[in-house]
């Protein structure tokens, strides 16, 4: 074995990754609450009033960086969970099994803080375009996973079921992405992915860009934070955290 | 401050929105450490039950 | 990878390919109902439910808001740049309403090819800037055109 597959092997073993994800999760934690102290900073602060929408846009810094998570959540849920059903690798189906609510949770938000500001600036809470609804659609595929697996105790089959039909919804991805160009919808067009200019000015888009790396780094958190009680409920009965557990009595 | 507080009139949805996501956020964290914590002293007190294991 | 794992992603594979095909096929036989607007171009090729609702989405045309009485009633034209709809709609509009506007209506056409709406959304575009950017933008564009 070479020394890279060495490497990964002793890092996909569970006791090792348990250990590892209580030394990170407080780095990680900290890390999220200084970007998010920065980016607030300056996204509600320092970013001036918009042209067209006056201080509502504020509500971007955090609406667009819930909506990217709510779609790279899932990406790490089917891509762990084809992990899982293809290699059979027991962290993949921890990882699966710990991203979905926080999936969720993200996509709530997305469609929450989306209707909050759709109300002022388009006149309405809700409407049934393209956008809106496959986003709603992919809520629905994060609960659907939680739901499945709730329903099966056995957590590898309960695995590979909930990795099928996460890489059926992998279809859900584009269509919430191109949606706002394949149909007409009351959602604009995307901003940050376009190339030519001007779509978001820069005192504007480096806020928004400092926001979703702040959520990306409180994924990073809030996944490491699942990881390790998901680790011990499969392992419980294994040598190692009947020795963790003795070492903390004594 | 009342005129960071106002968002130029769109204090009240400006706000809730952000609320919505602090609240959401930090209970992504605080539910799972929660759960660690409950789950590690749960299975301390099951482990005293069952007496001590040998080494 | 071994024959067992090389099946099992090909299967994976094809799970995923099977299932886009599927829907993509769906969605585009579906197309113009997933559209959530007809545009002007649309209504005069009648194209547009008669004497049924539906979204009717366009600009609205510089300088023809009208506010014909004291009440909240309003009546403006809605183009696509290519064909014009009239439409007149009673009621709160949001705040981001205003000519050259896109917007999104709903209602029914009358018999004289008015849309009367009863309700009126605005869509807003992609762009964010400061307003200081926004008129410099603007004036170099006049500028542009002189």
């Amino acid at each position: 074995m070479s020394a890279l597959s060495l490497a990964f092997h002793r890092l996909a073993s569970l006791p090792y990754f348990y250990s590892l994800a209580g030394k990170l999760l407080p780095w990680a934690g900290g890390l999220s609450i200084v970007l998010f102290g920065v980016g607030l900073y300056m996204g509600l602060v320092l970013a001036p009033t918009d042209y067209e929408q006056g201080d509502s846009y504020r509500i971007i810094y955090v609406h667009v960086p819930a909506a990217w998570m709510s779609m790279l959540v899932y990406v790490v849920l089917a891509i762990s969970g084809a992990i899982a059903l293809v290699w059979r690798l027991k962290l993949a189906e921890v990882v699966a099994r710990a991203s979905a609510p926080i999936g969720a949770s993200y996509t709530f938000l997305a469609l929450a803080t989306g209707s909050i500001w759709g109300k002022p600036m388009w006149g309405t809470w809700w409407i049934w375009d393209a956008r809106l609804t496959s986003e709603l659609i992919l809520l629905f595929l994060y609960l659907g996973y939680m739901a499945l697996q709730s329903a099966i105790d056995d957590r590898r089959t309960a695995a590979r079921a909930g990795a099928v039909l996460a890489l059926v919804g992998v279809v859900n991805l584009p269509i919430i992405h191109y949606s706002v160009e394949w149909w007409s919808t009351l959602h604009q067009g995307p901003t940050v992915s376009k190339f030519d200019s001007p779509s978001i000015h820069l005192s504007m888009l480096i806020p928004l860009l400092l926001m979703a790396l702040a959520f990306k780094i409180h994924f990073v958190t809030a996944i490491l934070a699942r990881i390790r009680p998901e680790i011990l409920v499969r392992e419980q009965r294994t040598q190692w955290v009947e020795r963790l557990i003795s070492q903390r009595q004594s | 401050m009342t005129e960071f507080l106002n968002m130029g009139g769109y204090g009240l949805y400006v706000w809730p929105a952000y609320l919505i996501v602090a609240i959401v956020l930090i209970l992504n964290l605080v539910v799972p450490l929660r759960r660690h914590r409950r789950l590690l002293s749960k299975m301390s007190r099951h482990n005293n039950l069952n007496g001590p294991h040998a080494p | 990878m071994t024959p067992l794992r090389r099946q099992r992603f090909i299967l994976v594979g094809l799970l995923v390919l099977g299932v886009s095909v599927a829907l993509g096929l769906a969605l585009l036989a579906l197309r113009e109902n997933i559209n959530l607007f007809f545009s002007p171009t649309q209504v005069m090729a009648g194209e547009a439910p008669q004497q049924a609702n539906f979204r009717l989405g366009g600009m609205v045309v510089e300088g023809s808001v009208q506010r014909p009485d004291a009440d909240l009633s309003v009546e403006f034209v809605l183009t696509d740049t290519v064909e014009q709809v009239t439409v007149t709609y009673k009621g709160f509009l949001p705040d981001l309403f205003r000519e050259g506007q896109g917007i999104v209506a709903q209602g029914m056409l009358n018999s004289n090819g008015i849309f009367e709406a009863n309700q009126v959304l605005a869509k807003h575009d992609e762009n964010y800037m400061p307003p200081e950017v926004a008129d410099a933008l603007k004036k170099a564009k006049e500028m542009g055109l002189k």
